[in-house]
């Protein structure tokens, strides 16, 4: 009786094993794949194959492009935790001189039909950041004072993304200059801000303090006083 | 902070049965008494504790290890299988009054696609070991929700007066997709 | 032949999984978004089930009868991992939806329950049959239900716009799900009463 069972066990583990060994390779080249069309969709013209590499300060894996010898942009697997429904996680593509390319939603747990309009080809959202110069943009969504036109119905979701796109911008940074970019979310932000006296969206310690003091601060346009 | 948000998903946002279509089966068979109900909610806390804990173990001690994460389904559920057994031995040996109130349960539970479905989720999420436990219990205990509130309001649908074609199976389906609404009330709430 | 014939259509309606013996409802419900992520679930659960089905009708002399859940058990949960593996090698998209769904065809009640009705009790050749049929027959159901929720909810057909601006949308979240089924199965009723 054991016996017998034994035998099952062991004849369909067996059958299982080899089915897991031929479908490893493809099941690679699918996840493979699936990185690759990220990475074509929002990153200039490349030819080489981009490696996953990493940054300090930074949680996702980062790709570089090149075009012969020529590092033509970088793309950032990037994820913001503050999703209305858990993560939102984008992949953010830019030129070598910190244009927004284009990004694509890898993962998201939006709400069907408001958040997940973020999915959405030439969505608002996506328009706000797409060939934008990153250095020029407050990614902040304007209700918070920023430049980015959120989702109708999904402010939250709006500033996960936002948010996501900022954290690839920062590494990007990291990577360029070589300067390792500390990242500080907005909400982090608006915690050391309210520390020092004012809300503020997205300034650092310093510029919120010094917005906090009158209107001609230097980040004042992304404050909101309170 | 980050258990309190297990907690609370589990429980209200993403209730196994009405947002994850996990226990339908238990859900639509056992609910017609809040006793049963009460009861059946009981069993699965209990077993859900107890085999969170040994898949947790086994995949992280045995199946990563051996390089065998393929096998996940098949030692999976057949862990629980034999777990259920076990737990239902064990019980009718130490408090048979326990087991007098679980006991008919119990055997129902091996095919409750919850229990596996839950086992298969924590190693997806990659819970550590507390957060797993905490996680199936919550979810375990957002079941039992489910179930109890199902359960009262079918009490009453017994006394209406329904068509032939509606009565039993699709009047519990319509009863539970507007049930299912009200729990939509909690998404975004961690 | 005749009697495989009606081993084979009896699934289709007398005995449809889904709307008669109302079995294997979690997947039923939760990967129905969509007619094609239905019918995806539906073709994954009718692989496992004809396969089983066969296997098991093959082995079912030795088995002792002691063990015999266990060991269709181990049988139904190999082929559900090949499924699993095939999927995520040549179908990742659709694997990606259907998640934590296609492990647990394992304890669909349909497969385990034909195997102890039907194929520890017949030939190899009826056991293929009953489950083509068994697995048609919900498959059918679920391609039937993804297309309603899709309908109402996106304006969609097999992702193809029926007309602009979408649907309702709550067709497509979990309330729909249970509340489409109760009224296709109230329907379901109501045909195959005047039939008879």
């Amino acid at each position: 009786m054991v016996l017998v069972l034994f035998v099952i066990c062991a004849v369909a583990s067996a059958a299982v094993a080899y089915v897991s060994q031929i479908t490893a390779e493809p099941i690679e080249q699918a996840k493979q794949q699936k990185v690759v069309a990220a990475l074509k969709a929002v990153l200039p013209e490349f030819d080489n194959a981009p490696v996953a590499a990493s940054v300090e300060g930074f949680e996702g894996a980062y790709y570089e492009a090149k075009l012969g010898d020529q590092t033509v942009g970088y793309a950032f697997e990037s994820t913001s935790p503050n999703g209305f429904n858990g993560n939102v996680k984008l992949m953010v593509g830019f030129t070598a001189d910190g244009t927004i390319v284009n990004i694509e939603v890898l993962e998201q747990a939006e709400t069907p039909g408001l958040g997940t309009n973020m999915t959405v080809v030439d969505n608002p959202l996506l328009l706000s950041f797409k060939g934008k110069q990153a250095a020029e943009m407050n990614m902040t969504v304007k209700k918070d004072g920023g430049d980015v036109d959120a989702l109708t119905a999904a402010t939250i979701s709006s500033r996960a993304y936002a948010d996501a796109v900022a954290r690839a911008y920062a590494a990007f940074k990291s990577v360029t200059t070589g300067v390792v970019e500390a990242y500080t979310s907005a909400t982090q932000l608006k915690a050391q801000a309210e520390e020092g006296g004012a809300a503020c969206g997205n300034c650092t310690k310093e510029e919120a303090k010094e917005c906090g003091e009158g209107p001609h601060g230097k980040c004042h346009g992304n404050c909101k006083h309170q | 902070m980050e258990m309190f948000a297990i907690i609370i998903g589990a429980i209200f946002v993403n209730n196994v049965v009405l947002s994850q279509f996990l226990g339908i089966c238990p859900f639509l068979g056992v609910s017609n008494k809040v006793d049963t109900s009460l009861g059946m909610g009981a069993a699965v806390t209990f077993v859900m504790a107890i085999s969170s804990l040994v898949v947790y173990l086994l995949q992280y001690y045995v199946l990563v290890p051996l390089h065998m994460e393929y096998m996940q389904t098949i030692v999976f559920i057949l862990v629980i299988a034999a777990l259920v057994q076990m737990v239902e031995i064990i019980l009718k040996k130490i408090s048979p009054s326990l087991y007098q109130a679980l006991g008919i349960f119990l055997p129902l539970i091996t095919t409750n696609c919850a229990v596996l479905g839950v086992a298969l989720l924590l190693v997806q999420k990659e819970f550590n070991l507390l957060e797993s436990v905490v996680y199936a219990v919550s979810t375990a205990i957002g079941f039992a929700l489910a179930l109890v509130i199902f359960a009262g309001l079918r009490e009453r649908l017994e006394l209406a007066d329904t068509p032939k074609a509606v009565k039993g199976v699709p009047i519990a389906l319509i009863t539970a997709g507007i049930l299912a609404m009200a729990f939509m009330g909690f998404s975004g709430l961690v | 032949m005749g009697k495989n014939l009606s081993t084979f259509t009896s699934g289709l309606v007398k005995n449809n999984p889904t709307f008669v013996l109302v079995l294997g409802m979690c997947p039923t419900l939760a990967t129905t978004s969509s007619a094609a992520n239905g019918m995806g679930m539906g073709a994954a659960t009718m692989f496992v089930l004809i396969l089983s089905n066969i296997v098991i009708s093959l082995i079912k002399n030795l088995i002792p009868d002691k063990v015999r859940i266990p060991a269709y058990i181990v049988v139904i949960a190999s082929f559900v991992t090949v499924v699993q593996l095939l999927m995520q090698a040549y179908l990742p998209d659709l694997y990606n939806t259907l998640g934590v769904f296609i492990p647990l065809i394992v304890v669909n009640c349909i497969i385990l329950g034909r195997a102890e009705a039907f194929a520890s009790k017949n030939g190899v050749w009826a056991s293929a049959l009953d489950g083509a049929g068994i697995g048609l027959g919900f498959t059918l159901s679920l391609t039937l239900i993804g297309m309603v929720r899709e309908i109402l909810g996106n304006g969609q057909i097999f992702g193809m716009d029926l007309w602009q601006g979408g649907g309702a949308l709550i067709f497509v979240l979990a309330p729909g799900a249970f509340i489409v089924l109760g009224y296709l199965m109230i329907l379901f009723r109501k045909l195959t009463a005047k039939t008879k």
